[in-house]
């Protein structure tokens, strides 16, 4: 099961956390700046898999952002990094050409995306097309919600 | 109250949403904290606002806040307040903000039970989808208790959607309330057989999950694992399904097997791993050691024979019950023999191999490793003395082998020992020893088909006895001998097996007419053997075929016509002579007919096999190919033997198998001299290759470039009656601007005493000879006859570069023609884009990656609808009028890089979708990058 992800920027920016198993904060917050540490401190060539503590962790870069994901020991780390590029991949279709930016300005798009895919460290779906139209609907619903009200209605004027 | 909704909603519209919160936090850099603290305090205000738009803005950027490492405890009741919710919108970031910030010690959890409740039975999906969403992450175990029964009748919702979220949460259910691990469970094990794709690997995850902890518990689903392993498409199912079978210990099993069809195709490559797959001897488990047995048989090669049976030998000593056993029995000596002992490099190693197997006890295999003693000893000549000495050996020690006789299998060899060395008697050291050991009383209790050969060959051993006796001067030895034969020989004559009593009964009457002769005197010796003379050769199974039909035989032809009628239709139509030798088909047979004379011929020899009045004839065939070419003929077969060591002493396979090693040592060294020369001529070749390397590389390198496009200046037209001037500016560092200006001629007169003027700008000036006025003109240093045009370069000042310029200038110039001579005057305008001061520039990604984080640029975007051109025409236009060149392209991405005369870096993200282009773009002079995009667009919006 995995334990945490973590999206973060080359300059150490955290730009997406997402906890499995429900951390106090104070222990969040070390544990986040040790492994952005060690993280940011290897170099381009080195192995995308290292072992933290009792965890394994799996991290890969893409442009400028780090994907990092913390699983238990008897996980394997080849399906977690499947799961980080499956991520990347259903950013990709929604954002299109996703980049840093769109995650920093629609950082509760990229978790609903996440939350979609991955549910309590597990794989939700792995069918990209079934993620993306769950996303799909659920912003359909959400703008039903805010559309047929006008901006008079909206002030109470209608 | 109205008043209050208009009061609260126009507030919200000056509210600050995410967005711009984090603008305002990239915008304020410096000083991070103070904004944020502002940020929250605004946050603060909002929440207490009764509008839950407004609050779950709050919440939305209090998420934000949170992740930035800001305590928000303190907002907990406030992200219940918009989970409660009714509208999705605002639930779906209430519980996406719970989800992020609560922890078992918030207490405000304890007030959601309801609410979740609620939202698990909503009719629409998606509440119920954000509500297990978020219940997975923040599930306590009250909340796991109370919410567990509902939880489980969600696991067969009709929505798909709904039941592979519920069955994941279980996971986190079980882990904090496992009392509900039994009643769920057996709906969870339904839900491997879920006909959606998505439950079904949910419940695999969980499942697994489950069995890691504890596998012994659910070995009971081994089998359903197993078929969807074979049955699923979905790799990632497939991963999580064959780590939890390693669980179960299967895995090993069915590595194995892959292994051995892998074999069939790649042998090298499962040949390195001859270590594990011995180790796998040792497995517990007999299934797998049987597979790993498999696994070696297409293995060996003549290198690692020796040490793969060696390893099989100390198995063999250890092994426990008869049947894995007698699998490494068989399997050994199939592994020796197979392809006509290809891999066997020294026979009396092999020899030794066999006399150790005969020391199995309770094997079911002793026909096998007689019928190999006597393979072996029969077609490799070398060995035969070995073998022999082995074989009386074996004679002398019977009473070992035999220590049960009827259930012991092992007593077969014997079978093999006694007619090896009555066969061969010649070579044995000792006959008259062997002789006495194959009389014994004990020799009565053997199989009956065993002391037939036994007397048999007891006979053949007395005439060699005889023979070697009767040279000698002592001749009562040899009638001691006789005297032996005849009375051991009664025992066997008294057997109830028929072929023992004849055999002995006859040797018997043969031995006392012989001891009447030597009771004469006379020499029998020599009669005596010529009843065993002739060599027995090999004969190669298909040698049959290589004796050549003699002359006038035909095969085909019928004896007897054939019965008209056939009866058995259905009989398999089986040629026999016809197949092999087609030749001698006669030529009225067509295809047809030779079929239905097999066919006929099957039926016939069936009937006759029937018919007890029907006596078979003896093959009178072969006797007569027999006797016409000779035995000579008769390809024999080789076996290839390599220099087979004597070993002094008791022969132990493993001493053989030092030997071995010894010799290959040897090879090995003198091989690796050859190679080291080989190695060295090879460098030397590489090195020359390495040099040529970089080489072809800077070859390829031009391919990359294929999206540039070659930098060039843009042209701005000046058109007056039937005269144009090009000016094309021409950039420079610093702050100098190049311009060069065409003029071309376009009447049909001369132009001359042209002079160039500018009125200069506070920001731009021309740059005008030494010693002439600010408002003195250029004057340009040609003329121009008609239809000719020239160029004249002129250097301007600039100051700044942020914004586009116009210039306002004038040109004077004379037209003569032939009578006369006009003073004409051409106004212009020179306009400065901002574009023209960016000089285009490569830039590697990496610089660019570098240039992009800095975080120094600033940023802004511009959207081009409707254009209507392939992606690469669009970066060929941008390269071409706004000297940008591309930095990397991804589909429909690319990034794109330029840099002004004064150094500001002017970096772009364009990206299509259909019609629609975006181009974010990162510079840091704003006020240039605005406008170079406005000048973009504009180049789009002509086009």
């Amino acid at each position: 099961m995995m334990r945490f992800m973590l999206l973060f920027s080359r300059q150490g920016k955290l730009r997406l956390q997402k906890w499995y198993t429900a951390t106090a904060e104070r222990d969040k917050k070390k544990m986040v700046r040790d492994l952005m540490q060690i993280v940011l401190a290897r170099k381009p060539k080195m192995c995308s898999f290292l072992e933290w503590r009792d965890l394994k962790i799996v991290y890969k870069r893409y442009a400028s952002l780090y994907f990092c994901c913390a699983v238990e020991e008897q996980d394997n780390e080849l399906i977690t990094l499947e799961v980080i590029h499956r991520f990347v991949e259903l950013l990709d279709k929604y954002f299109g050409s996703v980049c840093e930016l769109d995650i920093i300005f629609n950082f509760e798009k990229a978790y609903f995306i996440l939350d979609e895919f991955l549910m309590g460290g597990e794989i939700q779906d792995t069918s990209k097309k079934s993620v993306l139209k769950a996303i799909e609907q659920s912003d359909l619903l959400q703008e039903e919600d805010e559309s047929p009200r006008s901006v008079l209605e909206e002030m109470g004027l209608a | 109250m109205a008043l209050k909704i208009v009061k609260g909603s126009i507030d919200r519209m000056f509210d600050k949403n995410l967005q711009d919160l984090v603008r305002g936090i990239r915008n304020h850099k410096e000083d991070e904290a103070k904004y944020i603290s502002t940020c929250i305090d605004e946050i603060k205000q909002e929440l207490k606002q009764d509008n839950i738009a407004v609050k779950a803005n709050a919440v939305c950027k209090l998420t934000y806040l949170q992740m930035l490492g800001y305590d928000v405890s303190w907002a907990a009741f406030n992200i219940v307040e918009v989970m409660s919710s009714s509208k999705f919108t605002y639930k779906r970031i209430g519980y996406l903000a719970a989800s992020q910030c609560f922890h078992e010690s918030t207490d405000v959890i304890m007030l959601t039970t309801n609410q979740i409740r609620k939202d698990l039975s909503s009719p629409n999906q998606y509440d119920t989808g954000v509500a297990l969403t978020g219940l997975s992450c923040f599930v306590t175990p009250d909340l796991a208790r109370d919410l567990a029964n509902d939880i489980m009748t969600l696991m067969s919702h009709t929505k798909p959607y709904i039941r592979k979220k519920a069955v994941l949460i279980m996971y986190k259910v079980f882990l904090k309330y496992p009392e509900s691990l039994r009643p769920a469970f057996p709906r969870l094990k339904e839900k491997l057989e879920d006909p959606d794709p998505g439950v079904q690997s949910a419940a695999v995850n969980v499942i697994c999950e489950l069995a890691r902890r504890n596998p012994k518990n659910y070995l009971s689903l081994a089998p359903l694992f197993f078929k969807l392993m074979t049955s699923s498409t979905n790799n990632w199912v497939l991963i999580k399904i064959i780590k939890l079978v390693s669980c179960f210990c299967v895995v090993k099993y069915l590595g194995l097997l892959a292994m051995s069809k892998i074999l069939k195709t790649h042998p090298k490559s499962v040949q390195s791993h001859k270590d594990l797959i011995l180790q796998c001897l040792d497995d517990k488990d007999e299934s797998i050691r049987l597979r790993a047995l498999d696994l070696l048989y297409g293995m060996v090669s003549k290198k690692n024979l020796m040490e793969i049976v060696k390893k099989l030998m100390l198995h063999v000593d250890k092994a426990e019950g008869t049947t894995y056993r007698d699998e490494l029995l068989t399997k050994i000596i199939d592994i020796c023999s197979q392809s006509n002992y290809q891999y066997i490099t020294n026979f009396e190693w092999y020899i030794s191999i066999l006399v150790e197997l005969t020391r199995l006890e309770g094997t079911r295999h002793g026909h096998l490793i007689a019928s190999q003693m006597l393979d072996v000893a029969i077609r490799v000549k070398a060995i035969r003395i070995f073998a022999v000495a082995q074989m009386a050996t074996l004679l002398d020690n019977a009473h070992l082998l035999t220590g049960n006789m009827q259930r012991n299998g092992i007593c077969e060899v014997l079978y093999a020992a006694a007619w090896i060395c009555g066969e061969f008697s010649e070579h044995l050291e000792n006959p008259m020893q062997t002789l006495e050991a194959m009389l014994r009383p004990k020799v009565a209790t053997l199989p009956g088909h065993i002391q037939a050969v036994y007397v048999q060959n007891a006979a053949k051993l007395f005439s060699t006895v005889l023979k070697s006796q009767e040279g000698s001067t002592e001749g009562t030895a040899a009638q001691e001998t006789s005297q032996l034969m005849i009375d051991r020989l009664p025992l066997f004559v008294q057997s109830a097996n028929l072929e023992v009593q004849e055999r002995a009964s006859c040797i018997l009457q043969l031995v006392k007419y012989i001891q009447k002769l030597q009771q004469k005197e006379v020499e029998v010796a020599e009669e005596v053997s010529a009843l065993f003379a002739g060599e027995l050769n090999p004969v190669a199974p298909k040698a049959q075929k290589k004796v050549p039909v003699p002359e006038g035989l035909d095969l085909d032809a019928w004896i007897n016509e054939p019965p008209s009628e056939s009866e058995s239709e259905d009989e398999q139509p089986k040629a026999i002579f016809a197949k092999e030798e087609p030749k001698h088909s006669r030529s009225r047979h067509t295809e047809v007919d030779e079929k239905e004379l097999a066919r006929r011929r099957e039926a016939r020899k069936q009937e006759q096999a029937n018919n007890p009045f029907y006596i078979k004839a003896s093959p009178s065939s072969q006797k007569v190919y027999q006797e016409s070419p000779g035995v000579e003929h008769i390809p024999v077969v080789q076996i290839d033997l390599t220099v087979p060591l004597k070993v002094p002493g008791l022969p132990m396979s493993d001493q053989y198998l030092k030997l071995e090693e010894e010799r290959r040592q040897k090879e090995r060294a003198d091989k690796k001299k050859k190679e080291k020369k080989k190695r060295k001529e090879k460098r030397s070749g590489r090195g020359r290759r390495h040099d040529s390397g970089p080489e072809s590389e800077e070859d390829i390198t031009p391919a990359h470039m294929v999206d540039i496009v070659t930098e060039e200046m843009p042209e701005m037209c000046l058109t007056l009656n039937h005269k144009v001037c090009d000016i094309q500016g021409n950039l420079q560092d610093g702050s100098q601007v190049v311009v060069s200006v065409i003029f071309e001629n376009k009447c049909d007169s001369l132009l001359k005493s042209m002079e160039f003027n500018v009125l200069d700008s506070l920001n731009s000036k021309l740059q005008r000879p030494e010693g002439s006025g600010p408002h003195d003109g250029f004057t340009v240093p040609f003329q121009l006859p008609p239809g000719v045009s020239n160029e004249a370069r002129l250097v301007f000042t600039v100051q700044s570069i942020v914004m586009p310029q116009k210039m306002k200038g004038t040109l004077t110039f004379i037209v003569k023609n032939e009578d006369s001579s006009i003073h004409e005057k051409l106004d212009f305008k020179l306009h400065f884009t901002c574009t023209s001061y960016l000089i285009t520039t490569p830039c590697y990604s990496d610089a660019f990656a570098k240039l992009l984080e800095s975080g120094d640029l600033k940023c802004s975007s511009v959207r081009l609808e409707e254009v209507n051109m392939p992606f690469h025409h669009l970066l060929a236009r941008i390269c071409f009028h706004h000297h940008f060149s591309v930095v990397e392209r991804i589909d429909s991405c690319a990034s794109m890089y330029s840099r002004s005369i004064q150094g500001h870096h002017v970096c772009l993200l364009v990206k299509t979708s259909g019609q629609t282009v975006s181009i974010d773009a990162k510079c840091d002079e704003p006020t240039l990058l605005g406008n170079v995009l406005d000048e973009i667009k504009q180049t789009f919006s002509q086009c």
